[in-house]
Order: C-alpha cells, then sequence, then structure tokens
C-alpha cells in the first residue's frame, strides 16, 4: 500500500521535476547559458497566475494562462536585459562570459525574488487545483490534479520531442546543440535560433510553475531552492541532454519521496544532494552526458 | 596597478589606515557597529575574490567555509568553554579540514560543476546544521557565552585589525608569484600546465588560505556578535552577497573586495527606508556595475589611470 503510494507521488513530483528541468538543460544545450534566474521564472509564473486566478475570479485555467505568458514575459526579459548584453560585450573577454552570466542571472533572479516578495509577501500560495476531485487508484486515494499534471508533463514533453525531432525549426536547434559555427556558415541566423530556445524554454519554466503552485504551492522564499533543484537535476542527467535530464528527476523524486515517506519528510532532500556529489565527483558528465 | 603597489601607494594606504583606526573618534556608534560587520564582510569577499578574481573558479559555496568556522568556534565555546582564541584556532581548523575535503575532490571540476558542488556544500551543511539541532541550535541559532568585547570601539578596532592584516596577507600573497600563477592557471589552466606549474596544488593552496581566512572571520563574527546562526553565517543570501560584494568592488584587485563590501553594507543601511525593497535596488546596481563595468569600482579607477 505505502509502495504504491510512494509510486504514485513520487511519479508526480518527478514529472513536474523533469518538465521544470528540460528547458533549463536546453538552453544550456543549445547556448552555453546557465539560468541561474529559474527560480525566478518560476515564482514569477506561479505567483501571477496564482493572484490572476483568485482575485478576479478568472478560475484556474485562465490564471494557468496568464501565469505562463509571464513566465515568458520574464524568460524575455531575462534574455534580452541580462544574457544577450553579456553574450554580445565587446568590454568582457570571452573567456569569462559564462562566468559572468552565472552571476548575472544569480543577481538577477535575486531581484526577481525580492520583488515578487514585496508584492506577494512571502507567504507560500496554492491555486485552487484545476481538476478537483479524488480518484481510488488500486486503493490509493489520490488527488485527480495530481494524475492530471503528471499527464500534462508527459503530453508536453511528448510535444516538445516532437518539436525538436520532427520540425524544420526544432533540428535547427538540434544543429545549434552540436554545432553552432557550422550552423551558422550554412547561413541560419544564431540569434534567432537562441530566441525561439528561449521562448520555448520560457513556456516550460511558466508551465512548471503554474503547475508547482497548483500541486504543491509556492512562496516567494522558494526561488533558490528551485533553481539549486533545477541545477542539480540538470547536472545529475548530464548538462545539455533532455534525456538525462528527465532520468535524472526521476531518480531525485523517487529518492526524496522515499525518504520523506520512510525515513522522515525533514531529511527530503538529502540523500539526493549526497548523490549528486557522488555522480558529480565519479563521472562528472553526468548520467547520460555527452562529454 | 602601479597606483598600489608604488610609494605613492604605501602613503594612500597608511592614510586610510589612519582614517580607518580613528572612526570611534568621530563615527557614531550606531556607524561604529555597521562598519565592524562590514569589515568581516570584507575579509569574506577578499578571500573568495582569490579563488574566484585569481584562480578562476566561481565558488558559490563561501558561506561553507565561513559557517564551518564560525560554527566550529561556537560550538567549542559554549560546550566546552574554551578562551576565545582556542576556539577561534579551532574553528580555523575546521574550516580548513572542510575546505580540503571539499577542494580536493572538487578541484578535478570545472566552471558550473564547481560551482554546483561547492552550493551542494553549503545546503549540506545548512542541513547538518538543523538536523543536529541539540548542538548547533538548528534554525533558531546559538548563542555563545564569551565576546570579545562590550565595548563597540574595541570591536571596532578589532575587526578593522583583522581586515588590515587580511587585506595585507592577501594582497601580497596576490603579488607574489604564487598569485600570478594562479592567474595564470585562471585564464588558461592548459597553457599554465604546460608551463610547468602545478595547477591543481596552487589552486589548493588558494582554496585554503580562502577557508583560513573565512573560517577565522567566520569565528570572529560569532564571538562579536554573542550568537551563530544559519542567517547569519551559512545561508546562501549570504554567500551572494559576499559575491556581489567582490565584483561590484572589483574582481582580480583584493582590495576592491572588501571596498565593494563596506560600500555594500553601508549602501544597504542607506537604503534601508525602502524596506525589502533595498535588497532590489542593490542587486540591480551590482547588475549594471556588471554589464557595463564588469572591472568593478577598483578596477574601473585603476584601469581609467592607466589609459
Amino acid at each position: 500500500m505505502l509502495a504504491l503510494q510512494i509510486l504514485i507521488d513520487g511519479f508526480a513530483i518527478s514529472a513536474l521535476y523533469g518538465l521544470a528541468a528540460v528547458g533549463f538543460t536546453m538552453i544550456f544545450g543549445v547556448s552555453g547559458v546557465l539560468n541561474l534566474a529559474h527560480g525566478g521564472i518560476m515564482l514569477v509564473a506561479a505567483l501571477i497566475g496564482w493572484f490572476v486566478a483568485s482575485s478576479f475570479d478568472t478560475g484556474p485555467f485562465l490564471g494557468a494562462a496568464v501565469g505562463i505568458l509571464a513566465g515568458l514575459g520574464m524568460a524575455y526579459l531575462t534574455y534580452f536585459v541580462v544574457v544577450r548584453p553579456i553574450q554580445r560585450s565587446r568590454i568582457l573577454p570571452a573567456a569569462e562570459h559564462e562566468i559572468f552570466i552565472l552571476t548575472g542571472t544569480l543577481l538577477w533572479g535575486i531581484m526577481i525574488q525580492v520583488l515578487m516578495n514585496y508584492l506577494f509577501t512571502d507567504n507560500p500560495v496554492t491555486m485552487r487545483p484545476m481538476f478537483p476531485g479524488v480518484v481510488n487508484l488500486l486503493g490509493v486515494r489520490t488527488p485527480r490534479n495530481e494524475i492530471m499534471i503528471a499527464a500534462i508533463c508527459w503530453a508536453v514533453i511528448g510535444l516538445l520531442w516532437l518539436l525538436v525531432n520532427r520540425t524544420r525549426a526544432g533540428k535547427q536547434l538540434l544543429a545549434a546543440s552540436i554545432n553552432p559555427r557550422g550552423l551558422t556558415l550554412l547561413g541560419f541566423e544564431l540569434s534567432r535560433i537562441y530566441l525561439l530556445v528561449w521562448t520555448i524554454y520560457g513556456v516550460l519554466a511558466g508551465l512548471a510553475g503554474v503547475l508547482l503552485a497548483s500541486f504543491l504551492g509556492v512562496g516567494s522564499a522558494n526561488a533558490g531552492q528551485l533553481t539549486a533543484s533545477a541545477f542539480s537535476i540538470v547536472v545529475l542527467g548530464g548538462l545539455g541532454s533532455v534525456s538525462g535530464s528527465l532520468v535524472a528527476a526521476y531518480v531525485v523524486g523517487y529518492l526524496e519521496t522515499i525518504t520523506a515517506y520512510l525515513i522522515a519528510p525533514t531529511l527530503r532532500p538529502i540523500p539526493a544532494l549526497l548523490l549528486l556529489v557522488l555522480v558529480v565527483y565519479v563521472r562528472p558528465q553526468g548520467l547520460l552526458g555527452r562529454r | 596597478m602601479a597606483l598600489l603597489t608604488g610609494s605613492r601607494g604605501l602613503w594612500i594606504a597608511a592614510l586610510v589606515i589612519a582614517i580607518g583606526a580613528s572612526g570611534p573618534w568621530w563615527l557614531s556608534v550606531y556607524i561604529l557597529g555597521v562598519l565592524t560587520s562590514a569589515y568581516y564582510f570584507g575579509v569574506f569577499a577578499m578571500s573568495w575574490d582569490l579563488l574566484f578574481g585569481f584562480a578562476g573558479e566561481v565558488n558559490f559555496g563561501p558561506t561553507f567555509l565561513i559557517g564551518l568556522g564560525a560554527y566550529g568556534a561556537a560550538i567549542l565555546n559554549s560546550t566546552m568553554g574554551f578562551a576565545i582564541p582556542i576556539c577561534l584556532v579551532f574553528g580555523v581548523v575546521v574550516a580548513l579540514v572542510g575546505g580540503v575535503l571539499l577542494a580536493l575532490p572538487a578541484l578535478r571540476l570545472h566552471g558550473p560543476y564547481f560551482g554546483l558542488v561547492t552550493l551542494v556544500a553549503v545546503l549540506l551543511l545548512q542541513n547538518a546544521i538543523v538536523i543536529f539541532a541539540h548542538i548547533t541550535g538548528g534554525e533558531i541559532g546559538m548563542t555563545v557565552p564569551d565576546v570579545l568585547s562590550i565595548s563597540a570601539n574595541v570591536n571596532y578596532w578589532y575587526a578593522f585589525g583583522f581586515m588590515v592584516v587580511s587585506a595585507i596577507i592577501l594582497f601580497g600573497l596576490s603579488r607574489s608569484a604564487i598569485g600570478l600563477i594562479l592567474q595564470a592557471s585562471g585564464q588558461d589552466a592548459i597553457e599554465a600546465a604546460a608551463l610547468g606549474f602545478n595547477v591543481t596544488k596552487h589552486k589548493l593552496a588558494a582554496f585554503c588560505v580562502s577557508a583560513v581566512f573565512s573560517g577565522l572571520a567566520g569565528g570572529m563574527l560569532v564571538f562579536y556578535l554573542g550568537a551563530a546562526s544559519v542567517d547569519t553565517v551559512v545561508d546562501l543570501s549570504i554567500a551572494v552577497q559576499i559575491i556581489i560584494a567582490a565584483v561590484l568592488g572589483g574582481r582580480r584587485t583584493i582590495l576592491g573586495a572588501a571596498l565593494g563590501a563596506i560600500f555594500l553594507l553601508l549602501a544597504d543601511e542607506a537604503l534601508r527606508p525602502l524596506g525589502q525593497l533595498n535588497t532590489f535596488v542593490v542587486s540591480a546596481v551590482a547588475l549594471a556595475v556588471i554589464l557595463f563595468f564588469p572591472d568593478g569600482m577598483l578596477g574601473y579607477l585603476l584601469h581609467g589611470r592607466e589609459q
């Protein structure tokens, strides 16, 4: 009984982790950017979605849609205000762009977090479930919302797979992650591809934020934790590898759920962190990394 | 850079030290308190700069070393009741051992991987403090029975003297052959290794120096505040503030990091009327500095002169 409960809860939380990490890893794969404002962007989507849904009485779906748009807007802002100026900067030596993008997005993430804290206080908010009710799944009473969230996550990940592997734009993304210079030589403009990947990232991060608000609840104090967990999942799976991130999301999700159920909820993040340290030492390229 | 090393630099330094040391005669007790914390922060930022600016490694976990030193000293003092100097030495040893344990494997990694491992180290330390709450006081923190001094002036001089001594040692180190090798390995590790320098050994040395000063500063901060808590010495937001201070003041200058820390804490106080938004403004200023003057305040000053 408990095993089944762990199986179901772990599946849903892992799907959400996976969705949140996929966009993060795609940006790294395509443009080499580690976006430490990730948690902040999810936070914006979650809080604005919650705010619209609860104060204008629009229902959870419209709220979620506005939240996703807000996440997308925030992702664009991050790209145009912080990332692109650093990438194009002539004052900075090219070798230091990476370090500056890390510090720049870190600062940007803090600005977002403080602003959200100012606007919405730091009380965690939970969105009204999009799919109310409880389903009896082989004797385990599971909220319908939880099942639907896992389903939405996987549907979106499936769509993403189609987009990347079956469309022309997606193939350009793939090519950019393999050899950006070759792609430019073939006459494709990299900046357009970057814009596309940031659009995909914004939608994914926004959706993940909104779903998180509806599943577990989010507060402005969580932003750092969200970034750290996406960062760890992505490194665990191998930087830039989408399938690696998904595998890692499940490893982390289940480790956390098992710890929370069987040992103690307070120890929840620790085994995953230890595993991460271990993997990084033994196999720095991550589970499915290319390098 | 000639500005800082020539005889004129010595005069400027002497003047700054004299003005700083005379603080208690012309500053209010309130400002003295802010500056005392700022000086310890300055040491944090300087030891971070040695690792980031020179060795080129993003250490997201300066508070891992600071927290080890602070809690090591605080626990020895509150459980065994040893005198403060012994506790400080113990704290430094704890920070050094923890630093080496972290650095030995971590230095095999580079860039984002190194950053992530140091970040995880902080999260693990934070969790450990909460789990062993019966010794560490958990999330609330612990008080220590002894304090450095109850006089604001004496505390100020302790902090100022400590910062000046640290600045001289760290700055000297960065100008020495070791500092140059570190800088070379930060910019091009392969070429530095090809020239016959043991890159890992030098980076490990930098990490150890960073650990000693961070741990000592963390311990002294605890005995100044009379308490150790996650929020003051371990939390990631402290790490972020250290990073902002060092980048704001100017990377690869060591002294700039201290300048940045003092500026940051004073700006934080000055912007207090803004309430929660003061962090927003400070971060925005730091971001603007990164985008437009990546060399930081001191770097801009020095490079401006050279051109």
